[in-house]
Order: structure tokens, then C-alpha cells, then sequence
């Protein structure tokens, strides 16, 4: 039942707007509005429950298990949404002068500091308000890197096939051609194909390290040395950070910029798609260009940073600073994990996915790339079982919901076939992974034993399998009357 | 340990079905020249007592200011159900609905927020929101470029008294893709846009930017603007402020086409001020549009029994589909910001949203009416306004500014961030949040800094 079709007409809530507000008598007609939009009239008790009731169609981190590749799907912590829901931080207008902006801007520039720092980029404007936009970000001052020394001959960005595709997007968001280079069989970059692909027309490369496919990029230091050589720059996709933190860090690994996920490796929550936060680092080189505003510290004051500061920055990419709260929220779960429990992070997200990898390597499933250590997540396929028992990696997507698990991240990277990207993350407990193999032991028996209840799956949500070709051929984008 | 629940044992069991014998084994394929040890520049955690005692005290520092400043960003009251639902872990902890089946919930709203938004603009599509206003406005202008094939340049009419921010946003969004901004004046006595439009021939412009209200609060001709960019095929692309909306004209009715393009900040439904986000951008459009919109699309449709069911749709346009060809690189929307929007306008209704705006309308008002009654100060523009409008002052705007808020009032926004000949010049806002009590200490706190400001110069 949609909220439109409990409306009734003339039912009010008369507590949550002012009563009787006089006409705009001194608004020509001409420019008024004259037909009221088709809202739904409901009760407050209305909007709650039809609320209520749609959250509980929902799978989520507080609900279920959600070994989602990619995506970092953990805990949330409840004390860091609290805190950064305080009320002075609610109220306080994004244009408030510095004097009355001290607490925001203090939490701001001291995630500066700790990005810089896990990094190892010199650094950091936090106001790129998702990974995608950390990205346009990072391709952008490589654009104007190259612009600045008048060398306008590089136009082509390279992106191994692996890549996320906001990847490719984004360089082409940047005004870049694209040049894809292929992953050999152990899953590392193909060393050749990227030396032949280098030129005086590259402008630079996005990576992910450890990549897509799960995997550390054991020869990035040849990597970036090829690019460097040829004059090209090195962006670091930051949607994996969460494998390496404490271990390692881009900027060593030769890295000239790059993004991080803070609704990922800072457990910001995802609300369902958003809002995300994808911070931006530098190194020295590129740090002129870095997106404004950023936060300054003089030792008394903390105080904005705009063009003014900045003459070669690449410019605004919000009307404000991007999403603040997300920024307090990942500066107070920084804090309250410290130096000792951000190096954990890594470490635990880590074991639990090769913890994860071997027990099912164990029970007969397929590992991409078994000879290789999982760094926070792997890949397994179904490619076996779709040819034998007809049987693919999205009927047993589906049959996992039906056990009450979010199923991973399906059929991607594009490379593997029939594939599951799985990313169990370090606040999953043993008996939950152990129980999510015991699941998958469960569904294989099932398209063993009864192809068709996997093949219909799911059966016990709230609808069954959707008809998206109906979808998307009869566009039905908003209820009318 | 911190959110991580492994005991000792469950450790010592895993490592040993993996076959090592520590977790530091497990990042052997790094090379050893790369490791690093430890994260000892920074500091040791805290626990959650003593965090909650640092950031209280952050928090008391930045609030308390009675807010009169707007400039995109707008204080309204946001009834207590909103967050309280929105707030539930199966919203906030839920990730994108790429798993239809195990998201009806967040797709069924997000489906409801379609058609509000749609029918707040008066228009036929709405998507499931962008980031913000600024990066919707930029998107806006890329779609308009896929959209408009008549257009021999992609060529852009911005007009003049657009929120700067928002221009820059667009500046450094746009103009890598080759795109041309060009300014349309506005008039210094109104400070709306001229009424004498520049010569334009057909297929010149892409689009025509304008905002209603504009930047200064004031309110435009919009139809004479569509009409006179549809007559040169130019798309209107229209930013506007969705509580105004329940007022003012929608932009489907604008001139006699209607606006192409809708867009603008979704924050004053029901989003806090917090700092500048994370709000949302919203983005409406023309059924012949559609498939040149960025960003996730929700569809209603049925499942394999005939039950309806809601799924992201025409995924065909976006990047994890169609990589380099997309419309956009944006992955996310900013799926929570729009439950809290769905909520409230679901609670307040067509009638209550348009209180909110009359109230705001008729506050802003009286706190005009009252502040020009004061020697020396006078109204800047000429033109009708909704809830904003711009005094002209006999001292520079920033001095009145920290005058207000040594009375705990944020004043308003001191316009010489737009121009330098602006440096006299105050934007003040005013929403139904204020009471008659809250205006008169405006006036009063502003009479008083003018007396003493006047003081100090005679000294």
C-alpha cells in the first residue's frame, strides 16, 4: 500500500507547521502557485507506522549479515551517531563565521590530520561528498597538473578492466578517453600491456590496491614507476582502504592522489545509498589543486581555506563543504579507535575473510584465485555449477536472502563469471561466518537436490523475483491519481 | 576490543584453518618494503564517556546563535517523527537497493519521493536524488547538453543573481567537458534578471539557467524567460527552493511549456542545518528527458506472482553498467537525507508545507518592514521576495554582523562575498521558526549596533 493510498482528503497534522498564516497578498498572482501539489493527507500515527512497516521490508547492518564486496558493510557504531546528532552541530548554519564554527572546524581539520597520516599523502579536503566525487576530484587536479605545464598533449587516462565502473565515468566526466588495460591470470595488473599503453599521451591511471578481484597488487611499486617514467600521475581508488590500514599506505606505494570512503572504511552508515563522504589526499605535487574549502590551523584558530587560499585549486564541488556530518561522524570513530584499533581494523577485516575463503575452499566451493591470500575480501564462483545444475551466482544470490543473509556483491568484477565478491568485514564474529558457510553448504545441497527452489528463490520475502523488464519498459516512475 | 568480537580462541581457530600462524602472515603478499608497523603519530583511542565530554563542549561552542541567515541553507522546523524514523537502523544501515527483493522498503519510499517531488514541480519524473543542490545544478547542465540536439555549441546561460557557490560548483564540474558558461545580467535596481533579454539565434544556447527565488530572495518573471529561451530552443533549466514551491508558481507551469529541467537543494525538507550536509540535490524533468537524467531511477512494477514490487530501473544509464558511456560517474544518492524528505512531507501535507512557506513569506516580512523603518536603512532591491531580501546598510555588512552576534544573532550574510560593491549590503532570511519576540530583538540588537557604530565613528 503506498502512503498515497491511505491519504484522505482535508486530514491534517496541525502540530508540525504554523496555523493560519496570512496570504502573500503582495505577490503578484501571476507568479503564485495555483494548484496544491498531490501530497498524501495522513495522520502522524499514519506516517509512522507506514514507515515503520516499510523499514522492516529492509535488509541492513542491524539486521542481518551483509558480506557485501566492496562496500564495507560494518557496524555503524550507535555513540558516534549520537554524538554527532548533538544539537550545536544540528543547528549551526554552514556560513557561520569562523568565531562560531570553532567545534565543527577543529573536528574537521583534525581528520585532515589523521587521512594525511594513514595515507601517507601530505593533504586532504574533505569536501567531496561521495567516492565517485572524490574521484572527479582526484582526476581533475591530475588534469590541471598537466594543464599548469602547458602540456595539454595527455588525454587519455588508463583504468585496468577490473576497475569499479565509476572508474572509467569519471575519467570521462574529466574529458579523458579511456584506455583499458588487461588483468593477468593471478590477478595483478599485465605489466606488459600497461608499458605498451603508456605515452606522451597519458595523463595518469586509476588503481585499486588490493583490487577488485581481492587481491594485492604485489608489483605497484613497478607499476608506478612505469607511469611516473612516462609522465603520467597515479590515482588511488579508495574503496579498499579498509584491508590496508596500518599495513601499508598509497602514498608510499607511489601514489600521487587518491580517495577515501569514509561511509566504508570510517563505518559511517550507507542510509540506504547515501549519504557517503569521499574525502580527497595529495601529495605535495598535486596538493595545490585539491578542492576547496579546506580547514586551517594557525596554532590558535582554526579558520576556512577557499580560492582566495588556494588560486590553483580545481575549485568548489558543493555549495558548502560537503557532508559534515559524515566528516564528524568518521573523526569520532577515528578517535574512539586510536592509533591501536584503526591498525586492528585491517587486521581483523582481513583475517575474517581468509578465515571465510579457506572454510569454504574447505566445503568445495570455487576460489578465483586460490593460490592467492584474500586480502578484506575474495571471490568465488559458480561458473561450475551454472554449466552443471543450471544454477547461477544470482539464484543463489537470491536463495541466501531467503536464509537471512544479504547476499554478496554478485557479477562483479565483470572478469569472473558467475562470481560472488565477498567482504565479511572485522565486526562479523566466527559463529556468524561459520553459520554463512554453513548456509552456502545448505543452498548448494538445494540446486544439487532441487534446482527449482533455488532457481525461484527468493520465497520468503516480501515479494518474490522482480519482473524488471516490465520495469523498465512501461516506466511507472511516479503514482498518479 | 573496539566493534571487533573475536575472543582469543575464535583467533587461534582461524588462523589455524587458514594455515598460519599469525594474523601478520595473512599480509605477506605486501611487499616488505612497503609495510608499515604502526599508526603511532596519531593518538590512543578514547572511550565512548570521554569522547561524549569532548564533543558536547565542540557542540555548545558552535550553537546557540538565534539563525537569520539563509543563503541556501535554511532553519525550519522539523517535526520530531521525522528523524525518529528515519533514524531506524533498517534505514540508516541499510546499503544501496541493488538486492530489489530485500529492499522494498527503501525502494517503496524512495518511489513515494518520486511522486512528491514530481508533483511539488509540477513536473513529470522525478529521480531519487544527488547529492546536492550545487552538484544537481551541474548535472542539470550536463543532462541539458545530452538532452538539447539543436544546439550547435554546448553553450549555457547562467543567470546572474544564481547562489555563487553554485556557480563555482558548475565552474569546476562542467568546464572540463568543454563546456561555455555565459552570464545573464540582472538588473541593480530589482536584482532580478533583466527584462530586456540579450539577442540570441536559434540553436545557440543549450540552456538558460534561473533561479527562482533568486540569490537575493527575489522573486522572478519566469514565464516570460521560458518562453523567451523555448522560442530560441534553449531548455530552461530551473534551481529552486522546494518550500517556496508550495507558494510560487511550479516551474511545469512556467511559461507555455513548463521548465525542462528542475533542480535544486532538497535540505529545507526536513534536513537539519548541520554544517552544509549531508543534505540533497533533487532532479525533475520531462518524460522525453528521462533518459538522459543522472542518477537512480525508481520503477514500480510486479513480481513473479503479479504482486507490485519497486526495483531500480533503466539502469542502462549508469556507470556499473555502462562504464565510460554513462550519463554521470555517481554511484550513490543520498538515500537517507530522502527518507527524512519523504517523511515530512508526508506529515505536513500539501496545506501544511504551504503554511510553512506563507509563515516564512509573511515573518520575512515584518522583519523587512521593521528594519526599514530605521534611519539609514533601506531595502536594496525593488522586487517581490519569499522569505529573503537584502538591506542596504550605513555601515559596512560584516561590522553589523559581529555586532549581532555578540547578542547571540546570526545576522545574515554579508553580500561583499559577491561582489566588493556589495560590502554594505546584508541578506537576511526569516522562516516560520521565528516568533513576533525574535524579530523585535533583531531590530532592537540592529538599532542599537547602528548607535554605537555611529558613536565610535564621531569619536
Amino acid at each position: 500500500m503506498l502512503i498515497f493510498e491511505i491519504s484522505a482528503k482535508g486530514r491534517r497534522n496541525h502540530l508540525q507547521a504554523p496555523r493560519n498564516a496570512p496570504e502573500a497578498n503582495d505577490i503578484p498572482a501571476h507568479l503564485l502557485r495555483h494548484k496544491a501539489p498531490l501530497f498524501p493527507e495522513v495522520s502522524e500515527l499514519q506516517v509512522v507506522r507506514h514507515y515503520t512497516q516499510l523499514s522492516r521490508k529492509n535488509f541492513s547492518i542491524d539486521t542481518q549479515f551483509y558480506p557485501l564486496g566492496s562496500c564495507t558493510m560494518k557496524y555503524n557504531p550507535r555513540g558516534v551517531h549520537q554524538l554527532a546528532s548533538l544539537e550545536g552541530f544540528l543547528q549551526h548554519h554552514p556560513l557561520t563565521p569562523a568565531s562560531h564554527s570553532q567545534g565543527y572546524l577543529q573536528s574537521a581539520y583534525e581528520l585532515q590530520q589523521i587521512l594525511s597520516h594513514i595515507t601517507g599523502l601530505s593533504a586532504v579536503s574533505l569536501t567531496p561528498m561521495a567516492g565517485a566525487q572524490g574521484e572527479f576530484a582526484g582526476v581533475a587536479m591530475i588534469r590541471a597538473y598537466h594543464l599548469s605545464r602547458g602540456d595539454t598533449a595527455r588525454t587519455e587516462f588508463l583504468v585496468p578492466d577490473a576497475a569499479h565502473g565509476t572508474n572509467p565515468a569519471t575519467a570521462v566526466m574529466c574529458g579523458f578517453r579511456i584506455k583499458e588495460i588487461p588483468t593477468d591470470k593471478h590477478g595483478d595488473v599485465d605489466l606488459d600491456a600497461l608499458r605498451a599503453a603508456v605515452g606522451p599521451h597519458t595523463a595518469g591511471i586509476m588503481l585499486t590496491n588490493p583490487s577488485t578481484l581481492g587481491v594485492f597488487e604485489r608489483r605497484i611499486s613497478d607499476i608506478a614507476k612505469i607511469i611516473h617514467e612516462a609522465g603520467g600521475l597515479l590515482y588511488y581508488d579508495g574503496a579498499n582502504l579498509n584491508a590496508i590500514l596500518g599495513k601499508c599506505r598509497p602514498g608510499d606505494m607511489g601514489f600521487d592522489v587518491m580517495h577515501i570512503n569514509l561511509h566504508k572504511t570510517f563505518a559511517t552508515p550507507h542510509g540506504g545509498g547515501g549519504p557517503g563522504s569521499g574525502p580527497v589526499a595529495a601529495n605535495e605535487r598535486l596538493k595545490p589543486f585539491l578542492p576547496t574549502p579546506t580547514v586551517g590551523y594557525d596554532g590558535k584558530r582554526y579558520r576556512w581555506l577557499t580560492e582566495k587560499d588556494c588560486p590553483q585549486s580545481i575549485g568548489r564541488l558543493s555549495a558548502f563543504m560537503g557532508n559534515a556530518g559524515i566528516i564528524l561522524r568518521a573523526n569520532i570513530y577515528a578517535r574512539l579507535l586510536g592509533r591501536e584499533g584503526l591498525c586492528r581494523v585491517s587486521e581483523y577485516a582481513t583475517l575474517n575473510a581468509n578465515y571465510l575463503m579457506a572454510r569454504l575452499q574447505q566445503a568445495g566451493f570455487t576460489l578465483a584465485f586460490p593460490d592467492r591470500r584474500a586480502s578484506h575480501e575474495f571471490i568465488i564462483t559458480f561458473k561450475k555449477e551454472a554449466k552443471t545444475l543450471g544454477v547461477s551466482a544470482k539464484d543463489i544470490a537470491k536463495r541466501l536472502l531467503d536464509y537471512g543473509v544479504h547476499a554478496p556483491t554478485t557479477y562483479f568484477p565483470l572478469l569472473v563469471p558467475e562470481c560472488f565478491l565477498i567482504e565479511p568485514t572485522e565486526t562479523e564474529s566466527k559463529e556468524e561466518l561459520d553459520n554463512f558457510v554453513n548456509i552456502l553448504i545448505t543452498i548448494l545441497q538445494e540446486a544439487h537436490d532441487s534446482p527449482d527452489l533455488v532457481k525461484q528463490a527468493p520465497h520468503l520475502l516480501p515479494v518474490r523475483r522482480l519482473d524488471d523488464l516490465k520495469a523498465a519498459r512501461e516506466l511507472d516512475l511516479t503514482w498518479r491519481e | 576490543m573496539p566493534f571487533i568480537p573475536h575472543t582469543e580462541d575464535d583467533v587461534k581457530a582461524m588462523l589455524n584453518t587458514i594455515g598460519v600462524n599469525s594474523t601478520d602472515d595473512l599480509f605477506d603478499e605486501i611487499p616488505s618494503g612497503l609495510r608499515i608497523r604502526n599508526l603511532d603519530a596519531l593518538d590512543s583511542g578514547l572511550n565512548e564517556m570521554a569522547m561524549g565530554r569532548d564533543m558536547k563542549e565542540r557542540a555548545e561552542r558552535d550553537g546557540g546563535l538565534a539563525c537569520f541567515l539563509g543563503a541556501g541553507a535554511y532553519e525550519h522546523h522539523i517535526p520530531a517523527a521525522v528523524w525518529q524514523i528515519t533514524g531506524r537502523g533498517e534505514f540508516l544501515t541499510a546499503y544501496t537497493p541493488y538486492q530489489a527483493e530485500a529492499s522494498q522498503g527503501t525502494l517503496q519510499l524512495l518511489y513515494e519521493y518520486q511522486t512528491m517531488m514530481a508533483h511539488l514541480m509540477g513536473l513529470e519524473v522525478s529521480n531519487a536524488s544527488l547529492y546536492d543542490g550545487a552538484s544537481a545544478l551541474a548535472e542539470a547542465v550536463l543532462m541539458a547538453v545530452r538532452a538539447n540536439t539543436a544546439a550547435k555549441e554546448p553553450r549555457i546561460l547562467i543567470a546572474g543573481n544564481l547562489h555563487p557557490h553554485y556557480r563555482q560548483t558548475i565552474e569546476a564540474l562542467v568546464r572540463p567537458q568543454g563546456i561555455q558558461l555565459e552570464t545573464l545580467p540582472y538588473n541593480d535596481k530589482t536584482g532580478c534578471l533583466e527584462a530586456q533579454f540579450p539577442k540570441i539565434e536559434n540553436g545557440d544556447i543549450v540552456a538558460v539557467v534561473i533561479a527562482q527565488p533568486n540569490f537575493f530572495g527575489g522573486i522572478e518573471e519566469v514565464d516570460a524567460i521560458t518562453d523567451w529561451a523555448h522560442q530560441h530552443q534553449a531548455l530552461v533549466i530551473a534551481v529552486v527552493n522546494p518550500i517556496a514551491m508550495a507558494l510560487l508558481k511550479e516551474p511545469g507551469a512556467w511559461g507555455q511549456r513548463g521548465a525542462d529541467i528542475v533542480c535544486g537543494e532538497g535540505q529545507p525538507l526536513g534536513i537539519p542545518l548541520a554544517s552544509g550536509g549531508p543534505y540533497f540535490g533533487f532532479l525533475c524533468t520531462k518524460m522525453e528527458y528521462v533518459r538522459q537524467m543522472p542518477g537512480r531511477l525508481i520503477g514500480r512494477t510486479v513480481d513473479q506472482e503479479g504482486k507490485p514490487g519497486f526495483s531500480l530501473t533503466l539502469q542502462a544509464r549508469e556507470q556499473h553498467i555502462r562504464r565510460a558511456k554513462a550519463t554521470s560517474n555517481i554511484c550513490t544518492n543520498q538515500g537517507l537525507a530522502v527518507t527524512a524528505a519523504t517523511i515530512y512531507m508526508s506529515l505536513l501535507g500539501a496545506s501544511g508545507l504551504s503554511d510553512v512557506a506563507k509563515a516564512s513569506h509573511a515573518n520575512s516580512k515584518a522583519l523587512c518592514t521593521s528594519l526599514t523603518a530605521i534611519p539609514g536603512i533601506s531595502l536594496r532591491f525593488n522586487s517581490p521576495y519569499f522569505h529573503e531580501f537584502v538591506i542596504e546598510c550605513p555601515c559596512t555588512a560584516d561590522a553589523l554582523i559581529l555586532a549581532l552576534l555578540k547578542k547571540n544573532i546570526l545576522a545574515g550574510l554579508d553580500l561583499s562575498v559577491l561582489s566588493p560593491e556589495l560590502d554594505h549590503c546584508l541578506l537576511i532570511c526569516v522562516t516560520e521558526t521565528k516568533t513576533a519576540d525574535d524579530i523585535n530583538a533583531y531590530v532592537q540588537a540592529l538599532e542599537h549596533a547602528l548607535q554605537h557604530i555611529a558613536t565610535t565613528v564621531e569619536d
